[in-house]
C-alpha cells in the first residue's frame, strides 16, 4: 500500500510499504477513505519530537471502512464505515472505565519510555513517535486499529467524510477544551490560537452557553474564519497589548476562562531553548509559551485556564505565583476522544454544527509532502488539509497507488 | 533456615557487614572476578571497534574491570566497605539481588491468585520464560532463556502460600539460578488488586553479571516490571498490545517478526472469563 512516511525534519514521503495485518484478537484493519494533517503532526514534521524513527507511518486523523477484523471483534463487520479516535484505549482498565481514555494504562507497548520521561505512561497514539507506542498511523491506504471494538466508532452512511472526519481529534479536542471551562451562561471565554482546534473551541464555547468569545491570533485568514464562521470577537496580537485590551473589554475583570489552543512547539521544550526564546521575544509574535503565560495573567480571579495545546516536559518562567494568588484552576491533557464521539456525532446529525468549515485544502494522499509544506508555511490561506488515498495526484511525477503484496 | 524467607529488607547491608571482617587485600569474589575480566575484555573490545566518546568511556571502564578481575581488588568496593570475596556459606541462598515491583490489576485477588497459582500460565506473559512444568502439587520445573540465548533450568517448590493472598517459592538445590520469590495479592478498593512481586536471586556470574545486565539494559528489575505489565495487559484486555509486525517505510519492511510469538500466545489465552470477572470486580 501507499503510506506517508516520516523520513526526517521537513521530509515526509509517500512510499510503498507492506499492508498492515491483524496482529491481535481485538484488531481491525481499516481502508482509509479520508485522513487529515493535524497541527500536532507539525511537531513531528519540524523534527523536534523525540523517539521518531525514519520510516514511521504518520497520521492520527483518519476514517474509512472495515476490511478485516480480529477473532475477538464481535461488534464490527467488514464494510462498516467508522471513525477512529487518535488515542488508542483498551476500554477496560481503571482509567478507561472512568472515561479517562487518553490515560489508558494498557495501550502503549512502549510505556517504559514514557514512564522514564513523564513518571507515568499516557495511552498509545497513532503515528506519533515511539514514546507514544510507535503505532503506524493512518495517512495511508490501510491502517491497523488496535482495540477496535472500543476504538472504531460506526458513522451513518448519509454523512459525508468531511462532516465526520474531525470526530477523530480536533472537534472533540476543541470541545473538551470548552467543556473544561465549566462555562456558565453568559461567560466570556478568551481563546489563544485560531487554528483548527481553536476554531472548534470557539464554536463549542458558544454551544456550551458562552455569551462572548474573544479569539486571539496573528493570522488574518484564521481571524477571519473565527469572526465569520465562529462569530467571535477577534484580536490580532501584533496590533495591540492583549492583556490590557482584554481587561478593557471585560470592564477590568478579565475573561471568565482562557483557552490556550496554541501549545508549545517541541523546539521550545528544552529549558535553555525556552529561556532564549523568551528573552528574544519581548512581544508575543513567535514566543509560543507566552500565550499560556498571557492566558494565566489575563484570566479573572478564580477563573479556569484550559489547555488543549500540546506541551512537552518543562516550562520556563511559568507564572505559578500569579496562578496561585488568583486562585486559578487548570484543566488540560490529551482528549478523551472516545467519550465525545457519540454526543458530538449527534450534534452533527442534528445540524447544530458542520465541522467541514475548517477545510481549506483537499488533496491526494500522493501529494502529502506538498500538503505538509503548505500547512506548515500557512501559505495559500491554509487552515486544514485533508487527504484522499484514492484521489488522482496533481503532481506530474505522482506514481499512483495500489496495494503491495 | 530463615535465610530462605523472602522479606522486604535489603540484603546488601548484610553482605557489607561480612566485608568488614575481611583483612585480605582481595575483596572480589571468584565468580565475580571471572565475570569482571570477561566483561572488561568485552568492553575494551567494544571500545576498539567503536571509537566514539561512549565507546572510549566504556573502554576505560572495561580496563578497570579487567584489572579488578585479574587482581581481585576493587577500590570502589573498598571505599564502600563491600567485600564479596568471602562468599556466603551456601550458594543456594538467594540473596545477591533483591527486587520489589508492584502493579495494579483490575481484578479480584481470588481470580489473580488462581491464575498465577497455575504456574503453567506464567510463560504466557513472562517473556523470557520458556516453560513451567508441574511436577507435583508444590514442585515445578522451570526453563528460561538466560543471557546470550543460553537456556537456564531449575526446579522450584512452593514453600509457603495463603489462598488468595500470596505464593512464595524457592529454587531447589542444583539450580542454574538460585532464586526465591513471592507474589502478593492485596485488595485495592476501587482499583482492583495490587500485585506485588518480591524476588531474590543469585545471577549466574555473581553481582558483576548483574551490573553488566544493568549496563546493557537487561536489568532483572526492569524485566519483572515488564512482565508484570504484560500480566496486567493480558488480564485486563485479553491480549498484549504490540506493534511487532506492522508496516513501516524502513528497508527491513516488516518489523522484527519475533514479536508474533507473544501474540499467538495471547490469542490462545482463554482469559475472557477472567477479564469479565476483572471488569465486574473493578466496576
Amino acid at each position: 500500500m501507499r503510506a506517508v512516511c516520516w523520513e526526517g525534519k521537513y521530509d515526509v514521503r509517500v512510499e510503498t510499504v507492506p499492508d498492515p495485518e491483524i496482529l491481535n484478537p481485538r484488531d481491525a484493519i481499516i481502508q482509509v477513505s479520508s485522513t487529515a494533517i493535524c497541527g500536532s503532526d507539525l511537531h513531528l514534521y519540524d523534527g523536534y519530537m523525540p523517539t521518531m524513527e525514519k520510516g514511521d507511518i504518520l497520521g492520527h486523523e483518519f476514517m474509512g471502512h472495515v476490511v478485516d477484523v480480529g477473532s475477538a471483534i464481535i461488534n464490527l463487520k467488514i464494510g462498516d464505515r467508522v471513525v477512529v479516535p487518535f488515542t488508542i484505549a483498551c476500554g477496560r482498565c481503571f482509567f478507561c472505565l472512568r472515561g479517562l481514555w487518553s490515560a489508558c494504562d494498557n495501550s502503549n507497548p512502549n510505556w517504559h519510555i514514557a514512564e522514564s520521561l513523564l513518571g507515568h505512561s499516557p495511552s498509545g497514539l497513532f503515528g506519533y513517535s515511539h514514546m507514544m507506542g510507535g503505532y503506524a498511523g493512518g495517512q495511508a491506504e490501510y491502517v491497523r486499529v488496535p482495540f477496535a471494538d472500543v476504538g472504531a466508532h460506526k458513522v451513518p452512511e448519509n454523512l459525508p467524510d468531511e462532516k465526520v472526519l474531525f470526530l477523530t481529534d480536533i472537534f472533540p479536542t476543541g470541545y473538551m477544551a470548552a467543556e473544561n471551562c465549566n462555562i456558565q451562561r453568559g461567560d466570556t471565554v478568551a481563546i489563544w490560537g485560531c487554528g483548527p482546534v481553536g476554531q472548534f473551541a470557539i464554536k463549542s464555547a458558544y454551544l456550551l452557553g458562552a455569551g462572548r468569545v474573544i479569539a486571539i491570533d496573528d493570522n488574518e485568514d484564521r481571524l477571519k474564519m473565527a469572526a465569520e464562521d465562529g462569530k467571535a470577537e477577534t484580536l490580532n496580537f501584533n496590533d495591540q497589548d492583549i492583556f490590557h485590551k482584554l481587561k478593557f473589554m471585560t470592564g477590568g475583570i478579565g475573561p471568565d476562562s482562557c483557552i490556550d489552543a496554541v501549545g508549545l512547539e517541541a523546539h521550545g521544550t528544552s529549558v535553555d531553548a525556552l529561556y532564549d526564546r523568551a528573552k528574544a521575544a519581548l512581544y508575543l509574535a513567535t514566543d509560543r509559551p507566552h500565550a499560556l503565560r498571557q492566558a494565566i495573567t489575563a484570566c479573572r480571579k478564580g477563573g479556569i485556564v484550559s489547555v488543549p495545546g500540546v506541551y512537552g516536559a518543562f516550562l520556563d518562567k511559568f507564572p505559578f505565583g500569579v496562578a496561585f494568588q488568583k486562585g486559578l484552576t487548570f484543566k488540560m491533557g490529551q482528549t478523551h476522544v472516545h467519550k465525545y464521539i457519540q454526543p458530538l456525532l449527534e450534534l452533527i446529525e442534528f445540524g447544530q454544527i458542520d465541522p467541514s468549515f475548517v477545510i481549506t485544502h483537499r488533496i491526494s494522499l500522493e501529494d502529502a509532502a506538498d500538503g505538509y509544506q503548505t500547512f506548515k508555511q500557512q501559505t495559500d490561506h491554509c487552515i486544514k488539509v485533508i487527504m484522499k488515498p484514492g484521489m488522482p495526484s496533481t503532481r506530474s511525477n505522482g506514481n499512483g497507488n495500489g496495494r503491495a503484496h | 533456615m530463615d535465610t530462605w524467607e523472602v522479606t522486604f529488607e535489603d540484603h546488601n547491608r548484610q553482605v557489607a557487614d561480612n566485608g568488614n571482617t575481611n583483612n585480605s587485600r582481595v575483596n572480589v569474589g571468584r565468580i565475580e572476578r571471572v565475570a569482571s575480566a570477561i566483561g572488561g575484555g568485552a568492553l575494551v573490545g567494544y571500545a576498539i571497534t567503536n571509537r566514539t566518546k561512549t565507546g572510549i568511556a566504556l573502554g576505560l571502564l572495561g580496563a578497570g574491570l579487567l584489572y579488578r578481575g585479574a587482581t581481585g581488588q576493587c577500590e570502589a568496593y573498598r571505599s564502600l566497605g563491600i567485600n564479596t570475596a568471602e562468599d556466603v556459606p551456601s550458594e543456594d541462598v538467594a540473596r545477591d539481588v533483591h527486587i520489589e515491583k508492584a502493579i495494579t490489576v483490575s481484578s479480584t485477588p481470588k481470580e489473580l491468585f488462581r491464575y498465577w497459582r497455575n504456574f503453567e500460565n506464567l510463560p504466557r506473559f513472562m517473556e523470557d520464560l520458556e516453560s513451567v512444568t508441574r511436577l507435583d502439587e508444590t514442585r515445578s520445573h522451570w526453563v528460561a532463556n538466560g543471557p546470550g540465548g543460553k537456556q537456564v533450568e531449575w526446579d522450584a517448590e512452593i514453600y509457603n502460600e495463603k489462598e488468595n493472598e500470596m505464593i512464595a517459592w524457592r529454587s531447589l538445590p542444583g539450580s542454574d539460578v538460585t532464586n526465591a520469590g513471592s507474589v502478593h495479592f492485596e485488595e485495592a478498593p476501587g482499583h482492583g488488586t495490587y500485585v506485588k512481586v518480591v524476588l531474590n536471586y543469585n545471577p549466574p556470574g555473581g553481582k558483576a553479571a548483574h551490573f553488566f545486565a544493568k549496563l546493557f539494559g537487561k536489568e532483572p528489575g526492569q524485566l519483572i516490571e515488564h512482565n508484570l505489565r504484560r500480566f496486567k495487559q493480558l488480564i485486563e484486555t485479553c491480549e498484549i498490545p504490540t506493534t511487532e509486525g506492522q508496516p513501516s517505510g524502513r528497508k527491513q519492511q516488516t518489523e522484527a517478526p519475533g514479536g508474533r510469538k507473544e501474540n499467538k500466545l495471547a490469542s490462545k489465552t482463554p482469559v475472557d472469563k477472567l477479564a469479565r470477572a476483572a471488569r465486574e470486580g473493578a466496576a
